[in-house]
């Protein structure tokens, strides 16, 4: 049954956030059901070690290699977590790519589901009212906020994630990049060319 | 039907203002520590990820819309604390007691966390539920969006896609279904396909005439269209 009582529990913790969070981190850790360290330990691993630096480099690879691309394409998962990109929030990769005739655009309008192992914490506006709201029913204006604007022959297609399956975007591969390797295209692969919310940077 | 966080299509929120790709993740340094004692707290394995969606959904939603987004994390977090049995009424107030709690033994530690994010959990299981729909099938799914098995309960069928005609574009195998899972009855596995919908199917005034939405939907959301 849903609880649907009108005091909830939460109320008793002090409003300021700051200060809520670390009441309840002072009361778990007294009764030993945490341990500051693996705080530490989580939050280093999202802020430091997994980010769209991993989803930048399956891009380049998949840019660069087309048999590693068609695999991608194929069944993502068992491909990515290859390259070390699997866990908690990308246990189902599916990607989808950018042509002239499609563009692709992710938003969790529900929660915030995201592909973690790939990009890592999702950006406050991913997360935020406007975004879930908007992106579904007006793709093209979000997409002009971010400075993007779609030749008329571009279809959209928004995937709104209500399951555990995790979209990661394939961009179109800029032109001018023929004779680049996979780390120097990496760098052009920008966290939003992944959410579909923005394109590749163009080399300099 | 659904709850305030069902808010796909909504009107009103005005722009995104998208923060800069070089911004540090996490804005303040609470947000880190509400995402990490949300994360630690869940490995105790007192309840599965629908729950802890259906936690934050069922803040009032007076609170649901003031609070930002890790304070509705550490607002549902405390509800499931309690409701759990985990924490007590007292415990919150900060009149508990310190003992060694019994499920201190299952407690994250540090050296364990890369193991355990990089373990995952995966949704997918063996179901007895036949596969009724293939690639390219017309469907419909079912209105109102609500769940069916809990009066108010989890589901995630959006109120915009509801009674909406589409077309089965993946099947991904299958699933936990969070309306069950979310209200301690059970995994209850069955396929769940991604569905094509025009963007003239769900919205009065569409942008382009051949944009679509897709949704991932579990086949008891969907009938034959």
């Amino acid at each position: 049954m849903p609880h649907d009582d009108h005091d909830h529990p939460h109320a008793l913790l002090p409003p300021e956030p700051a200060l809520r969070v670390k009441a309840l981190e002072t009361i778990l850790t007294r009764k030993g059901l945490i341990d500051p360290a693996a705080l530490d330990e989580i939050i280093d691993t999202y802020q430091n070690r997994i980010g769209p630096q991993n989803g930048a480099r399956v891009v380049a690879k998949a840019w660069s290699d087309p048999g590693f691309k068609a695999a991608l394409m194929k069944n993502a998962t068992p491909v990515v977590a290859d390259l070390g990109y699997y866990g908690r929030q990308g246990e189902h990769m599916v990607v989808v790519e950018n042509t002239p005739e499609q563009h692709n655009m992710v938003v969790c309008t529900l929660c915030s589901c995201y592909p973690w192992p790939l990009l890592g914490i999702p950006p406050g506006w991913y997360k935020s009212d406007a975004y879930r709201a908007r992106a579904v029913r007006e793709p093209r204006k979000v997409l002009a906020e971010f400075g993007v604007t779609l030749p008329q022959e571009t279809s959209v297609r928004v995937w709104d994630s209500t399951a555990e399956i995790r979209y990661l975007v394939l961009p179109m591969r800029p032109e001018g990049t023929e004779g680049l390797g996979e780390e120097e295209l990496a760098a052009l692969v920008t966290r939003d060319s992944m959410i579909g919310t923005g394109l590749p940077k163009v080399p300099a | 039907m659904t709850r305030v966080h069902d808010m796909g299509g909504r009107f009103g929120d005005g722009a995104i203002n998208p923060e800069s790709e070089d911004d540090p993740i996490f804005a303040e340094d609470w947000h880190a520590r509400a995402l990490a004692v949300t994360l630690a707290s869940g490995f105790l394995g007192q309840w599965n990820i629908d729950v802890s969606r259906h936690a934050r959904e069922r803040l009032s939603p007076k609170d649901y819309a003031r609070f930002s987004y890790y304070e509705k994390w550490l607002a549902g977090l405390a509800d499931l604390l309690v409701e759990n049995g985990v924490l007590t009424l007292d415990d919150l107030r900060g009149a508990g007691n310190d003992a060694d709690h019994p499920l201190a033994a299952h407690a994250l530690k540090a050296n364990n966390v890369a193991a355990a994010l990089s373990k995952g959990g995966p949704a997918d299981r063996p179901s007895n539920v036949a596969i009724k729909f293939e690639i390219g099938q017309p469907v419909r799914t079912a209105r109102p969006a609500a769940n069916r098995l809990a009066d108010g309960g989890h589901t995630r069928l959006p109120i915009y896609a509801a009674g909406a005609k589409g077309r089965i574009v993946l099947i991904h195998g299958t699933h936990v279904l969070p309306d069950s899972n979310a209200h301690g009855l059970g995994e209850a596995p069955e396929p769940l396909y991604a569905v094509a919908f025009p963007a003239s199917e769900l919205w009065a005034d569409p942008e382009h005439p051949d944009d679509e939405v897709v949704l991932d939907l579990w086949q008891s959301y969907l009938e034959p269209a």
